[in-house]
């Protein structure tokens, strides 16, 4: 493959030796042919640390070519180090251009968030995964989830949902939520808080999932159903604010709260970073644009 | 007025830069030479060597060099590196029998064919702080009184290979040679595992790790009575065998320390009482290393010797899981990486179930 | 539902069953009938072989030789271990039970008195909150335990009550065949006489049926409507419990009757 001269030397494109991508790419298509699946593979060590997203990058190296366009967030967030980190990989490594823009991505690589604005068909979303199993807290051994995913045993898993209800009145899982995948495979949907487990169910993008240090892909193809556990008579639900964004005012995206001073002044903006420059570019403002919420946590109504 | 932090890119290269300074130190004192590392601090090469799973002496220095002698990041450095590396073929089995030996001990004989020959080692070192060190001397202390040569009167044989002929210790079984061997580089681990799985992952794993795993075998955790049949170590010849050639040429030397444990063994109803083996080896001189392999092999093999799996040595899954060192360091210090998202997920909800709490303990009290 | 089990048959039929340890006989060569709504009592001394059988019987150990057929609901006599595992793993969350020794090893620790029943109902698709605690909160009740305290944790309660809780955790997918291994044994004679009535009448109640290994003939006589004697590996004497423990025919079986204290 005809290699840019930016390319770090003496490496191949997208770091990773051809033979090494087609037995990715193997792993996808069988996680895409089993949807929810976890399909074993022979993980390689990258020059990133395990846990840094090494299953993530080895996905979005199989897949990609010279012609996609890159897009890295971490928390949502296009500039924090390791979204940096991992895009400068890319650029160096493959040369391809990258954006901040969702709707410009080819290849949108994620870690803990769905990106706001909806993805389209042809887009892929590669999530970094740093443990694939959902059952592994209930369970340690590998032999046994495996023999309980194939014999579709979940009971467990909603014994944990009961024990919330019975102890909290609601089920207080808040991150890397369980769903269940075409009706069949009880799956992790990496950290994600569980605000984004609906944006899933039937999306138009493929989902693939790497986690490197535990070896193992798994997918959720486009249009797939992808359903958060839950009881009849306590439904699944989101996350909601009492604020909305204080610099664009969404009141539909998930925020971050960011500590403004030693006094439990605080406000909320939006954590998918491109999303909120988008909507105040569109002329969107928050309460306070211009300056940093002055609201305490004494006052904000908590019984804390 | 807010601005979410940006900058990543900036940060990330001055950081760059201090760990290329700090790495680089007083620049009054001289710069340490890859062949410094290589031959003054050989056991460390041999260690990063033996856990990153190349043999490549300049390679390792050099990932010492650059992790400022932090072994891990070495072992990761050099792990990454082996990665990019094609494969031209594959060796034949190393023949440890034919090692050209710079020493070589049993504790359980005291006279044995090939005798005991100690070698360097810092056994019989008293571990007094030697201030004579801290001075540079360029002669170096008086040259050995006998010349490290390495023995090799033709085949030595193996201290098991004694207790075989008399049928005491148990055989291996029997593997064909041409059957596929394991190789957790290319695939994941797969359970039940296989001896030869088993011993790549130990041979790959911490020394930390194996060396207080294979200590809880002594002291309880799944014993098993072991005695140091034989430690040797010293060069042996690497060959391949080219498919066109048709007979094998050979690649090179390499140093390796290997041990073979004797454990004791009760038999059962179908096999009479006999000695049962664990097995270690590692790259160069690595002696710790090899002896902890060999308890933890041994307490892995308790399946196939019907014991009961009791200790945490003797669980496959817990064992296999957890010894290697970029495994572990990675996941673990990913725990720096922001989690803004998760722990905001995490306070809505602790702040949820305050309210909730406060709410009804203020219903009580009404 | 039963549509297909065929009610001129044997709930399980166990035919000249075998189980060896490496040169060591576990049980040799035992056969019996057991009939819906019937209670065996297996007795013997430890290493009589009762535990072994017991567990191939519950699929738990697979035999050497012999078959151990179970009238599903869906298809009749079926050889158990001519089943897929998926098919076992099946049954035995839903048509059977086994109550442990030790409540331990039959409970998870870790969750509560209401999670361990409701378990095996989400195990087998229940999906209402509401109604799961309700059955959960049935069940505790038919084993007179506590329901103030069916959120708190098994490690919380007394050996007595822990083995109230595992029993209503088996009861509560109303299985047709219950396995007990020592069930009351490992409790004081107080606990142990309240907690046999109970069983007795809820195994009455609910028309189970159940195969009980005990060493204890107190305990034998109590629930069981047939009695098994065993010895070394082998079944010496069986027939109605008040025959072979008033009317003890094999010289084993008169020296285990004349050891204990008459009840």
């Amino acid at each position: 493959m005809p290699q840019p001269s930016s390319l770090k030397a003496g490496y191949n494109f997208a770091y990773l030796d051809e033979q090494t991508k087609r037995m990715i790419r193997r792993a996808i298509l069988k996680a895409v042919a089993i949807p929810g699946y976890q399909v074993p593979f022979g993980s390689r060590e990258m020059p990133l640390p395990y846990g840094w997203g090494t299953g993530g990058i080895q996905v979005t190296a199989g897949i990609i070519g010279p012609d996609d366009t890159l897009k890295v967030i971490d928390q949502g967030a296009d500039d924090t180090t390791n979204a940096v980190s991992i895009r400068r990989f890319f650029a160096n490594t493959a040369g391809v251009a990258t954006t901040e823009q969702t709707e410009d991505a080819t290849i949108i690589q994620t870690r803990h968030r769905i990106p706001e604005t909806p993805l389209q068909a042809g887009q892929i979303l590669v999530y970094q995964v740093p443990i694939p199993e959902p059952l592994r807290w209930l369970e340690p051994r590998e032999t046994e989830t495996r023999k309980m995913h194939a014999l579709q045993e979940y009971g467990i898993m909603y014994v944990r949902l009961y024990e919330d209800i019975s102890r909290y009145g609601h089920i207080s899982t808040a991150y890397d939520y369980p769903v269940m995948v075409n009706g069949r495979y009880l799956m992790r949907p990496s950290p994600i808080p569980k605000f984004d487990n609906p944006k899933m169910d039937r999306n138009p993008a493929l989902q693939l999932f790497g986690a490197g240090r535990e070896k193992r892909i798994y997918a959720v193809p486009p249009y797939t159903s992808v359903k958060s556990l839950d009881f009849k008579d306590y439904p699944f639900q989101v996350q909601k604010w009492d604020d909305c964004c204080t610099l664009c005012g969404a009141d539909d995206s998930f925020l971050d709260e960011i500590i403004t001073d030693d006094a439990g002044g605080r406000m909320f903006v939006c954590s998918d970073s491109d999303y909120c420059a988008k909507r105040r570019d569109a002329g969107h403002s928050g309460p306070n644009p211009g300056e940093a919420a002055t609201k305490k946590i004494g006052e904000a109504g908590d019984a804390a | 007025m807010y601005v979410a932090v940006k900058g990543g890119e900036k940060a990330i290269e001055n950081s760059l830069d201090l760990v290329a300074e700090e790495r680089r130190g007083d620049r009054d004192v001289p710069e340490l030479t890859i062949e410094q590392i290589k031959s003054q601090m050989a056991l460390a090469v041999d260690r990063v060597m033996t856990e990153g799973s190349i043999y490549d002496r300049d390679l390792a220095a050099l990932a010492i060099k650059q992790a400022q002698g932090d072994i891990i990041e070495a072992v990761f450095l050099l792990r990454a590196y082996r990665t990019t590396l094609p494969r031209f073929g594959y060796s034949a089995p190393i023949d440890t029998a034919q090692m050209g030996i710079q020493r070589r001990i049993s504790a359980t004989y005291k006279d044995l064919p090939g005798g005991q020959i100690l070698g360097p080692t810092y056994d019989y070192t008293h571990r007094l702080l030697d201030f004579d060190l801290t001075e540079e001397n360029r002669n170096g202390p008086a040259a050995a009184r006998t010349a490290p040569e390495a023995v090799n009167d033709g085949e030595i044989p193996h201290v098991t290979d004694l207790l075989n002929h008399e049928g005491l210790i148990q055989q291996e079984p029997e593997t064909d040679e041409d059957a596929p061997i394991a190789d957790l580089t290319r695939q994941p681990l797969a359970f039940p595992a296989g001896r030869d799985l088993r011993l790549q992952n130990l041979a790959r794993g911490d020394e930390g790790f194996l060396l207080a795993l294979g200590y809880s075998t002594q002291r309880g955790y799944g014993n098993n009575h072991p005695f140091v049949g034989e430690i040797r170590m010293g060069e042996v010849s690497v060959e391949i065998e080219p498919e066109e050639l048709g007979f094998p040429i050979e690649i090179g030397e390499i140093t390796v320390t290997e041990c073979e444990l004797v454990n004791q063994f009760a038999g059962t109803a179908d096999s009479p009482p006999q000695f049962t083996r664990g097995y270690g080896l590692s790259f160069g001189k690595a002696e710790r290393k090899a002896i902890a392999m060999g308890l933890v092999d041994r307490a892995l093999r308790c399946r196939e010797l019907g014991e009961e799996p009791t200790a945490p040595a003797q669980d496959e899954e817990f064992v296999l899981y957890h010894t290697d060192n970029v495994e572990a360091s990675g996941f673990l210090q990913h725990l720096k990486l922001p989690h803004y998202v998760d722990f905001q997920s995490e306070l809505e909800l602790i702040r949820k179930l305050r309210a909730e709490y406060m709410a009804r303990r203020q219903a009580a009290a009404e | 539902m039963t549509a297909l089990m065929d009610q001129d048959q044997p709930l399980l039929r166990v035919s000249s069953v075998t189980k060896y340890y490496d040169l060591m006989i576990g049980c040799r060569n035992v056969s019996f009938d057991l009939w819906p709504g019937e209670v065996l009592g297996i007795v013997g001394e430890s290493g009589s072989g009762k535990s072994t059988l017991l567990n191939c019987l519950s699929t738990r150990l697979e035999p050497n030789s012999g078959a151990i057929e179970y009238n599903t609901r869906a298809s009749g006599l079926v050889d158990l271990f001519t089943m897929s595992e998926a098919e076992r793993r099946m049954l035995m969350r839903t048509d059977w039970g086994f109550v442990h020794q030790n409540p331990r090893d039959g409970l998870r620790m870790g969750v509560s008195a209401g999670a361990n029943i409701g378990e095996r109902m989400m195990a087998v698709g229940a999906r209402v909150y509401g109604d799961i605690r309700e059955s959960a909160a049935h069940w505790l009740g038919r084993v007179e335990f506590d329901i103030d305290r069916m959120d708190h944790l098994p490690s919380t309660f007394s050996g007595g009550m822990q083995q109230r809780v595992q029993i209503a955790r088996n009861l509560a997918v109303n299985p047709r065949l219950i396995f007990m291994d020592e069930p009351t044994g490992g409790l004081d004679v107080s606990v142990q006489a309240r907690l046999l009535d109970l069983l007795r009448e809820l195994v009455g109640d609910l028309g189970l049926s159940a195969i009980v290994v005990t060493h204890d003939l107190a305990v034998a006589r109590l629930l069981s409507h047939r009695l098994m004697v065993m010895r070394n590996g082998e079944v010496v004497e069986s027939g109605l419990t008040d025959q072979v423990l008033d009317d003890p025919q094999h010289p084993y079986t008169q020296l285990l009757v004349s050891s204990i204290l008459q009840v």
